[in-house]
């Protein structure tokens, strides 16, 4: 009983901890829901630890433990992969500033002596 | 036409001056833009210096991102016909205009150094992998192309417009990955033969086991290239 308690606390506390960066803005939204299913999930097998030995039994896996570790193994990757993806994209939307500030400041240097260029046209894309 | 001459650079001081001296000596009417890759170096100053339209990336972006830079600000300036040479002068800049004189048959031409002319040799597994990449792409292409790596391309209004969409900074995005999405998005494709000399500075790579990584590389880039989705006209 003394265990479950203790645990209860620091989930509780860890989810309290995740709400807080939420609401101040400092985590995202899109990154705090893979770490707060993360979360109830600890809650709950705290909270009813048979389920862990009959979700265990369910998959065929001899001692629970194990199946605990390897769920927080594929969690801990999704973040991961998530997180890659998400450089991945600003990498992208870097470049694309990148070349957007080569352009202007080229448009800008090369301003004048250029008259057959229409100065105040900027294409949208 | 409004055409346009785009050479990448990054850290070419030494080469740059010579090369924009000779393009300016060879096609002296057409625009040359010089993509400044992040150089340390005194590149931009001196393309300044030689006439050309200089972009400044603020940091380094691979050749792929310079080159789209580049084709970017083709875009928006309304550039009919692009041309990209490579700054280190291993582009004869003769050949410019029979490069873009290949445009009137096809949306996409490349000057190509395994035909006769000139005396380009690659040997060994970086031979065979350009071999294997040429043969792959011509059979998409339905034409017969020998050198699909090669930085001297030039291209219409629709190539333009392609480019803008899809030209990967990654390794050799800027070659096979944007010539196998331009063919897979209905362009044509064309090759005109060059003549390609040694270049002005650097050494050029080529060992046995670099060669097996750009062999593994480039089939992995010409994989995910052709099964990628192509992004869809706008």
């Amino acid at each position: 009983m003394r265990m479950i308690i203790f645990f209860c606390t620091i989930t509780v506390l860890a989810l309290v901890g995740i709400i807080l960066l939420l609401r101040s803005g400092r985590l995202k939204e899109k990154y705090a829901i893979l770490w707060a299913v993360v979360g109830l999930l600890c809650l709950i097998l705290v909270a009813f630890p048979r389920a862990l030995s009959w979700s265990a039994s369910l998959v065929g896996i001899a001692v629970p433990s194990n199946l605990l570790f390897a769920l927080a193994i594929l969690l801990l990757l999704a973040i991961c992969l998530q997180l890659s993806l998400e450089i991945s994209g600003q990498e992208e939307k870097v470049r694309r500033l990148a070349e957007e500030v080569a352009i202007l400041r080229a448009q800008i240097e090369n301003g004048h002596g250029r008259p057959d260029e229409d100065r105040s046209e900027v294409i949208e894309r | 036409m409004k055409q346009l001459i785009i050479v990448p650079a990054w850290n070419e001081a030494a080469a740059i001056g010579d090369t924009l001296t000779e393009i300016r000596a060879a096609v002296p009417q057409i625009d040359v833009l010089v993509v400044n890759d992040g150089s340390t170096d005194a590149t931009a100053q001196i393309a300044k210096q030689a006439g050309a339209i200089v972009l400044h990336l603020p940091f380094n972006l691979g050749v792929g991102g310079a080159m789209r830079a580049g084709y970017e600000y083709a875009l928006r300036h309304d550039y009919d016909q692009c041309i990209q040479v490579d700054a280190d002068g291993q582009h004869d800049p003769v050949d410019i205009e029979r490069v873009l004189a290949g445009l009137e048959e096809a949306d996409i031409s490349i000057g190509s150094r395994f035909e006769k002319r000139g005396d380009y040799k690659a040997r060994g597994p970086r031979r065979w992998a350009m071999g294997l990449l040429a043969a792959i792409i011509s059979k998409l292409a339905q034409i017969k192309l020998t050198d699909v790596t090669s930085g001297f391309r030039a291209g219409n209004r629709k190539a333009i417009a392609q480019y803008c969409r899809h030209f990967p900074s990654e390794y050799l995005g800027d070659t096979i990955d944007s010539l196998v999405m331009a063919i897979r998005t209905g362009l044509k494709v064309t090759q005109i033969p060059v003549a390609m000399r040694v270049r002005r500075a650097g050494v050029p790579s080529s060992n046995p086991l670099k060669s097996a990584v750009y062999l593994l590389r480039s089939m992995v880039t010409l994989c995910l290239a052709l099964t990628k989705r192509p992004t869809k006209h706008s």
